[in-house]
């Protein structure tokens, strides 16, 4: 009878819910912690460049005489680590995916000078 | 008399996941003889330990290989930690073995899967598939990740599983060993499934040992060989651990222990989530490995033992980074157990071996 043992389960599941979401009309919703894209506060950010030098993959550059915080999304693996090494904790972890891009680019943010603005 | 003639198997074939050629050297329909080549997705990763500090390898080892990625992530990490001296705390390593036996669950549903499609068993496929899914969601909700998963570091962990999550696991879990309970008797004791496997690519347990077989493939044989059964780091604190072990050494009893051992993880992960203790996940890790230290490491992954070696030079950088992967060691028996089966069964057997070819080349 064990022939039949998959039978029974695949039957049952005529009576379920369906496992799969229909994708792209239905999406699952993002978990609290995933790993989506790396967002940066550029308030907060004082230009160290830590989080460059920590960067696994050389996805982000600092320039700090431009005054300029750029991240290249193609090259982020979104281990992390320049959130964790942050020491102003101005980089945090947005859990929504970016979104497909026709061309290679990077985000560029430009940081205020807090002297100027004073 | 016949005459003998070389069949090409791979890199491209439907039971392979990855590329794996052989040259099968056929007389009717006899494998009198098989040449492996492997080499088609090397990459170089163990270079670029000169390129990247100890704590950014991390992210290279991963991607090692995408089914065992958590493994080599930890098995990497716990080398550098004995290069350097760094005890991690305890929680962390409860939270690794958790993680990790989560990622054997994963591994084995997958080949499961995999095995079902290569016999022509599509729904069965379907169903390992669809708790695979599950096992899946449980990583993407604890790390944000759910191949790669980028928790593990020199020191710990970079993320914690609080108690409603670690309950949300154990809820999932008791879901899917229901499901799998079914999808397992139908693997043991199906027809279609026992007529493709008993008696198929048989290996003997002095052949096992001769040839130095690790994992799955060798508990198949009766070799009561599982890295686990040492007690490293977090394994040390469970009750009792035994290797899973069958007698037969063909390919219904590779699929047995396979089988059995994901009961045995869904055991593991509930008794290290009762046990965990409370405390800090990681601990700052400061300075270099010192120049000319060395260190080794032995994981079990899900295909078997896999070895790991580094050498400091007093940066932060390593000297040298090297894995002896499970399924470099099982080449040889594989070679051994494909001579002389029906050209039929190879598809069977090499997947019964699993095989994984991006940890070998790396």
């Amino acid at each position: 009878m064990s022939e039949f043992g998959l039978g029974r389960m695949t039957f049952g599941s005529i009576f379920k819910k369906p496992e799969t979401v229909l994708y792209p009309f239905e999406k699952k919703p993002a978990p609290a912690g995933l790993k989506g894209h790396i967002v940066i506060d550029v308030n907060q950010c004082i230009l160290c460049g830590i989080c460059q030098r920590t960067c696994p993959c050389d996805a982000i550059t600092v320039d700090k005489p431009n005054r300029s915080w750029e991240i290249n999304r193609f090259q982020c693996v979104q281990c992390g680590s320049c959130i964790r090494a942050c020491p102003k904790k101005c980089l945090s972890m947005d859990p929504a995916y970016t979104s497909p891009a026709p061309h290679m680019h990077t985000d560029s943010f430009s940081v205020p000078d807090p002297k100027k603005e004073a | 008399m016949s005459k003998a003639t070389i069949i090409p198997f791979g890199p491209q074939h439907p039971v392979l996941p990855e590329p794996l050629h052989l040259d099968l050297v056929v007389e009717d329909e006899t494998v009198v003889e098989a040449i492996p080549q492997i080499g088609f997705v090397h990459r170089g990763l163990e270079k670029l330990v000169e390129t990247r500090d100890y704590n950014q390898f991390i992210y290279v080892a991963e991607r090692i290989c995408g089914i065992c990625a958590f493994g080599h992530s930890l098995g990497y990490a716990e080398t550098v930690e004995a290069l350097m001296g760094v005890e991690v705390p305890k929680r962390a390593e409860y939270l690794r073995v958790i993680w990790h036996e989560i990622s054997r669950i994963h591994s084995h549903l997958l080949w499961l899967g995999l095995a079902a499609d290569a016999f022509g068993f599509e729904s069965l496929f379907m169903h390992c598939w669809r708790l695979r899914e599950r096992v899946l969601d449980i990583f993407e909700k604890t790390t944000g990740g759910r191949v790669i998963l980028s928790v593990v570091s020199v020191g710990g962990v970079n993320r914690d599983i609080d108690s409603t999550q670690m309950d949300e696991i154990l809820h999932i879990l008791d879901g899917i060993e229901d499901d799998y309970r079914q999808i397992m008797q139908v693997m043991l004791t199906d027809a279609s499934v026992k007529n493709r496997t008993v008696g198929v690519g048989h290996i003997s347990y002095e052949d096992a040992v001769s040839l130095c077989m690790v994992g799955p493939f060798a508990r198949a044989s009766n070799v009561a060989y599982d890295v686990r059964m040492f007690g490293h780091g977090g394994y040390g604190e469970l009750s009792d651990f035994r290797p899973l072990c069958a007698t037969e050494g063909d390919c219904y009893a590779r699929v047995k222990v396979r089988c059995e051992e994901v009961l045995q993880s869904i055991a593991i992960v509930k008794e290290m989530a009762a046990k965990i203790p409370a405390g800090d996940i990681a601990v700052p890790v400061k300075g270099s490995p010192a120049a000319g230290a060395e260190s080794a490491n032995i994981l079990e992954q899900p295909r078997g033992e896999c070895y790991y070696y580094a050498r400091g030079n007093g940066t932060k950088y390593l000297d040298r980074m090297r894995m002896r992967t499970p399924t470099s060691q099982n080449l040889a028996g594989m070679v051994s157990v494909l001579e002389g089966c029906d050209l039929a069964d190879v598809n069977m057997i090499i997947l019964t071996i699993d095989p994984c070819i991006s940890c070998t080349e790396r």
